[in-house]
């Protein structure tokens, strides 16, 4: 069914890899193992965008507004296509939720390595829990063992999907990802959390969201974008899915943030010291 | 109506940020607190002392040492058919459990909110804290997350709330802790610290970070890092301050060597004071500072470190 161009050393058993590779890839035995990652990728405000509040309070303004990949997903694609390097993965697809637009993230995703895609087209507004339950439906049908998403979509910074994915599934989570290594049917994650680092070991199939230390994701070449126009996208609905995607949450209102005022400079270290202590009373 | 909250601990003792939480929750009607672990019955003990809350639920098993989310968020379900309303504060425990808790009762969660509007409505930043939604859930159970620094915390002490064994749930066993490498420091942590002392990529090395311990030292602050200064070794991962990291909101933040991008600025910009030390006076950072100093950090740090120390 596929025929991973980095083949060279798939007749070697794990337990006879030389030391000098023990934290490299551990090539499974048979194709039959390798197995698909899928990476969902959303389509969002650019992060340097700063973006202003629609004056009618119902949202934010992203006409003309530039549109990127969401940074963490970039992180996810690249870890997910290093995996296929490295002889762990069969195949990549990249999938995103959204409007028509969304083939741009997908086709970004391509260009990075990824092989295949799947655009899951909804012009209405996709909540975590709705995209989860569509991915679920997808990672079925794929027969994907390995889910990567990003740990937060910079737009409605909800850093949920990843999690209510791997309960749906039943499987395990490796959130907020800084280091992944696979080796036979189980994954060692080491998580960034509040305190430093933890490292966990999940049996797969699972789940990992990616933090920002995972990796440096690679520009697309040029020969690869002109590589990732000839790879397929999949078009569905999220009917064709089963899932009911109507939003759980409605918006009220969207307003600025209270507003800081810019102070004052000062001229010297002495004249900060005496504003803190007298005028500011801080210190 | 009554909310359940998760509560963070370590060593006997409650989380600022989950006392937070409490206070959120105490907007919305009667507080039973969850804690969960091996051998934790001193934090049950401690969470029974919170005001506001009126019992504790105390799950004291193997299967909960380590906080990880497969176990808890079954145990989370379990509890869930009393409870209208499952909180925990937006830490990484939170984030990494409550939307799983979500998912299991076919909810949409509430991550992070800032205000408590009513039972169903909330105020969430989006966009980085550049814009403010407020959110209705349709949902029959509201699954929460708290930003901390949004609510003034319980007090440690004062109330007195029963504890009660929580129930045997199924605890899947497909994951498993290793281990940890936590950051060992005998400063406030950064989110519960009055005064926050932040160095970015104009800091140049980790050793250079040495510069800011004087002036930390000094006023008792926890120090952290925009994420240039992590992502270049110069300080551990735990230190970023912003969008991704953590969201710190203290009397008094000085940002040194740090431009002020939005992701950084989501972090802080609730501090009630901010200071900006930095050599281009261009600096985004300064449209946000009550005090900006347009100076090397190099000379500036030292400078402040003896005039701190003058007293
Ligand atoms: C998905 C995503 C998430 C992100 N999340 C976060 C986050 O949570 N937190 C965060 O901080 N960033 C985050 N960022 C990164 C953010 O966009 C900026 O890149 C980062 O904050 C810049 O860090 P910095 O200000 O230290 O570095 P720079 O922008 O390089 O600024 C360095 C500053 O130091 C000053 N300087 C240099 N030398 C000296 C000197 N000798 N004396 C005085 N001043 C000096 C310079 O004038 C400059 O203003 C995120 C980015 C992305 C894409
Ligand atoms: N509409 C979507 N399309 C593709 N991926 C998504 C979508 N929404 C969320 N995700 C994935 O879920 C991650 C976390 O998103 P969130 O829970 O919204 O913060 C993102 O980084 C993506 O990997």
């Amino acid at each position: 069914m596929f025929r991973p161009v980095n083949f060279a050393g798939a007749n070697v058993r794990p337990e006879a890899c030389p030391p000098s590779v023990a934290d490299g890839p551990h090539i499974q035995e048979t194709a039959r193992q390798l197995m698909k990652i899928l990476v969902p990728v959303k389509r969002v405000v650019d992060y340097n965008v700063k973006v202003r509040v629609k004056s009618d309070g119902t949202g934010v303004e992203t006409a003309g507004v530039k549109m990127s990949m969401n940074p963490f997903d970039e992180i996810a694609v690249e870890e997910a296509v290093r995996l296929k390097e490295k002889g762990v993965a069969s195949e990549v697809i990249a999938v995103s939720l959204g409007v028509a637009a969304c083939q741009e993230t997908i086709r970004t995703a391509l260009a990075m390595g990824a092989d295949r895609g799947i655009l899951v087209e909804s012009d209405a507004e996709l909540q975590p829990l709705a995209v989860a339950k569509m991915l679920k439906a997808i990672v079925e049908k794929e027969d994907a063992r390995l889910v990567i998403l990003g740990k937060q979509a910079i737009d409605d910074d909800m850093s949920a999907t990843g999690q209510m994915l791997a309960a749906l599934l039943g499987w395990p989570q490796g959130t907020f990802a800084s280091k992944v290594t696979i080796e036979g049917g189980s994954m060692t994650v080491v998580r960034e959390v509040d305190g430093g680092l933890e490292t966990v070991v999940l049996t797969l199939p699972a789940i990992i969201t990616t933090d920002l230390r995972l990796n440096e994701p690679r520009y697309a070449s040029l020969p690869n974008i002109m590589k990732a126009r000839k790879k397929t996208i999949d078009t569905m609905k999220p009917a064709d899915l089963g899932v009911d995607p109507a939003p759980r949450l409605t918006v009220v209102k969207v307003e600025e943030p209270a507003k800081r005022q810019a102070g004052r400079k000062v001229a010297s270290v002495a004249e900060l010291v005496d504003k803190l202590r007298n005028e500011a009373k801080v210190i | 109506m009554t909310a359940l909250v998760l509560i963070d601990h370590e060593a006997g003792a409650i989380k600022q940020p989950s006392r937070s939480a409490i206070a959120a929750a105490a907007q919305l009607g009667e507080v039973h607190a969850l804690v969960a672990g091996s051998g934790v019955q001193a934090a049950a003990d401690a969470a029974a002392k919170l005001p506001g809350v009126t019992k504790v639920i105390l799950a004291d098993a193997p299967a909960y040492a380590n906080a990880l989310a497969e176990p808890l968020a079954a145990l989370l379900v379990a509890l869930a058919p009393a409870y209208s309303h499952l909180m925990a504060a937006t830490t990484a425990n939170g984030k990494n459990v409550m939307p799983r808790v979500a998912a299991l009762l076919d909810s949409q969660p509430i991550s992070d909110i800032a205000a408590v509007v009513d039972a169903d409505t909330f105020v969430r930043p989006i966009y980085a804290g550049n814009a403010m939604a407020t959110v209705k859930s349709s949902d029959a159970k509201k699954v929460i997350t708290v930003r901390a620094a949004s609510f003034d915390p319980v007090a440690s002490e004062g109330g007195s709330a029963s504890i009660e064994a929580a129930p045997a749930a199924d605890a899947p066993a497909t994951s498993r802790w290793l281990s940890a490498e936590l950051s060992k420091s005998e400063r406030p942590e950064l989110t519960a610290a009055r005064v926050v002392v932040s160095g970015g990529r104009g800091m140049q090395s980790g050793d250079n970070f040495k510069l800011i311990d004087p002036i930390a030292d000094k006023l008792g602050a926890a120090v952290g890092a925009s994420r240039a200064a992590v992502d270049a070794g110069f300080v551990p991962n735990d230190f970023q301050v912003g969008q991704t990291g953590k969201i710190v909101a203290p009397e008094l933040y000085i940002a040194i060597g740090i431009s002020g991008a939005i992701q950084h600025l989501a972090g802080m910009k609730d501090s009630k004071v901010i200071v900006a030390i930095n050599k281009d006076e261009e600096a985004p950072i300064f449209q946000v500072a009550d005090y900006g100093l347009v100076a090397d950090l190099f000379v500036a740090l030292p400078e402040l470190a003896a005039e701190l120390e003058r007293g």
